[in-house]
């Protein structure tokens, strides 16, 4: 039923790529070299990714899919780090971030997996996987953007936070409007994703499953699972991170401790 | 029984320092800009790790909890700040107008815009804001730095008459030797992180702070010196 992509297709479409490079060769922009590089990357990450699904699609075993899991978070885990303009120090940087995806991404897949799927058995890759993939990848810019907001507002609003404290107020009343502010701006994008969804944008799981011969109604009932999964995953997850990451700023004394934030390297 | 004391109080740049200052007693440092009279302070407060003690009555800083600390031996910093709009929600207790009217604001200050004041209005607003909790040290940051000299002076009679009704300990830092001269007594020059007292002719001797504060009640104006 689907219509089998050839090497000629896909190179058809990588003649697109090539164009632009050369568009961007004589418009002067300079990007033609990161382009091809990009471009090259999709390709070879995406056929090696393909690969691997294929190899442990026909080697199901719960010891290989919790490999591929355990990879996947410790790879949102460095990209939330990097993604951080100031992040904690030692290991809090990559900790907050992965420990708080383990905690909601991880729950929450493993529940749809257990209780909404109900396949047989429950860690079948073919829904683990990409269910996993999806959450994982929705929840890391949650708390990317979540953990992102509240240091840099803790190292703005200093004298703030510091007044607050000189008047003996704990860290928890003096954080608070700041830790608020930053739980909200790492759910904004799943709720507003939720509120466009089928009006403005067509999600790209459905589309490709719509592509791929499902049925429409089939795909969208999937669709909506993954949005309420994914908003669960990201919300919990952001509220996880940026919670215990306002905790981190302050000590055992209740001081702000803002040296427990480096800058990072770019 | 002094009511501040640190014993080899010392942060990475400044100490170690030992000073006591009594109940009621009112003491002032200076130091050039950059020589750590707000760390010094800061660590007080227990805002900045610190090594050795603040007690307060004889209770270590260490033995309680950090807000607890901070109510009692409270800082007011040289730029407080405000995360409300109006000046109101920074008074959890409220403020009576007299104490409005003793640094010279009216009785409706409390429902202006933060925004919408001045300099020397929120300084003596950020004051008074401290001052409603009722500490019972007052580490005091250039509490009149954006003062005219007639807000100064109340603000000075205001400290004067809180020192006395609940004979606080003030810690008072000022660039003006002659303001220090007007509030303290015991008066003190930071230099390379440490504490020189100095003397009436404005000599510096070594740091005598400790015993001198233990035998130096502080309401006897004392003819010796």
């Amino acid at each position: 039923m689907v219509m089998e992509l050839s090497v000629l297709d896909l190179a058809l479409a990588a003649l697109l790529i090539l164009a632009l490079a050369g568009l961007s060769l004589r418009l002067g922009l300079g990007i033609e070299q990161r382009l091809v590089v990009a471009a090259a990357r999709t390709t070879i990450q995406l056929l090696l990714i393909g690969l691997v699904l294929k190899l442990l699609f026909d080697n199901a075993h719960f010891l290989w899919v919790a490999a591929m899991a355990a990879v996947m978070i410790t790879a949102a885990g460095r990209e939330v780090m990097a993604r951080q303009k100031r992040r904690f120090v030692g290991w809090w940087g990559f900790g907050l971030g992965t420990l708080s995806m383990f905690v909601s991404s991880f729950t929450v897949s493993v529940l749809a997996l257990l209780v909404v799927i109900g396949n047989t058995p429950w860690y079948a890759p073919q829904y683990a996987i990409p269910l996993l993939g999806m959450v994982l990848g929705n929840t890391m810019n949650g708390i990317a953007l979540g953990l992102d907001r509240l240091t840099q507002e803790a190292s703005a609003r200093r004298m703030v936070l510091e007044t607050r404290l000189a008047l003996g107020q704990n860290w928890n009343e003096t954080i608070a409007d700041t830790r608020r502010e930053a739980i909200r701006v790492g759910m904004i994008p799943i709720i507003n994703a939720m509120a466009a969804a089928g009006i403005v944008s067509l999600p790209g799981m459905m589309t490709g499953q719509i592509l791929a011969g499902t049925a429409p109604v089939e795909a969208v009932k999937y669709q909506i699972l993954v949005m309420f999964l994914i908003a669960g995953g990201t919300g919990f997850g952001t509220v996880v991170a940026v919670s215990l990451g306002a905790r981190r700023l302050f000590d055992e004394r209740q001081r702000l401790r803002l040296d427990r934030l480096r800058t990072g390297a770019d | 029984m002094p009511a501040l004391a640190l014993h080899q109080l010392r942060t990475r740049h400044i100490g170690p320092v030992d000073l006591d200052v009594a109940a009621g007693e009112c003491v002032c440092i200076r130091g050039a800009s950059g020589s750590g009279k707000s760390l010094l302070l800061r660590a007080i407060a227990d805002l900045d790790p610190h090594a050795g003690e603040a007690l307060l009555d004889g209770r270590a800083c260490s033995s309680m909890p950090g807000p607890a600390w901070r109510r009692r031996v409270a800082l007011v910093m040289a730029e407080g700040q405000w995360w409300a709009d109006t000046v109101g929600e920074h008074f959890p207790a409220g403020c009576t107008p007299a104490w409005l009217d003793r640094v010279g604001l009216p009785a409706g200050a409390l429902d202006w815009q933060v925004a919408r004041c001045s300099t020397g209005e929120r300084q003596r607003l950020a004051l008074l804001r401290t001052l409603m909790q009722g500490p019972a040290v007052l580490l005091l940051d250039e509490p009149t730095g954006n003062l005219d000299e007639d807000s100064t002076a109340r603000v000075e009679a205001v400290l004067d008459d809180y020192r006395r009704e609940h004979a606080a300990a003030l810690l008072w830092v000022s660039h003006d030797p002659r303001q220090a001269a007007r509030v303290a007594r015991r008066r003190f020059l930071l230099e390379d992180g440490k504490l020189v007292e100095e003397e009436e002719g404005g000599k510096a001797a070594a740091d005598k702070g400790k015993a001198a504060g233990a035998d130096r009640p502080p309401d006897t104006e004392g003819a010796a010196w």
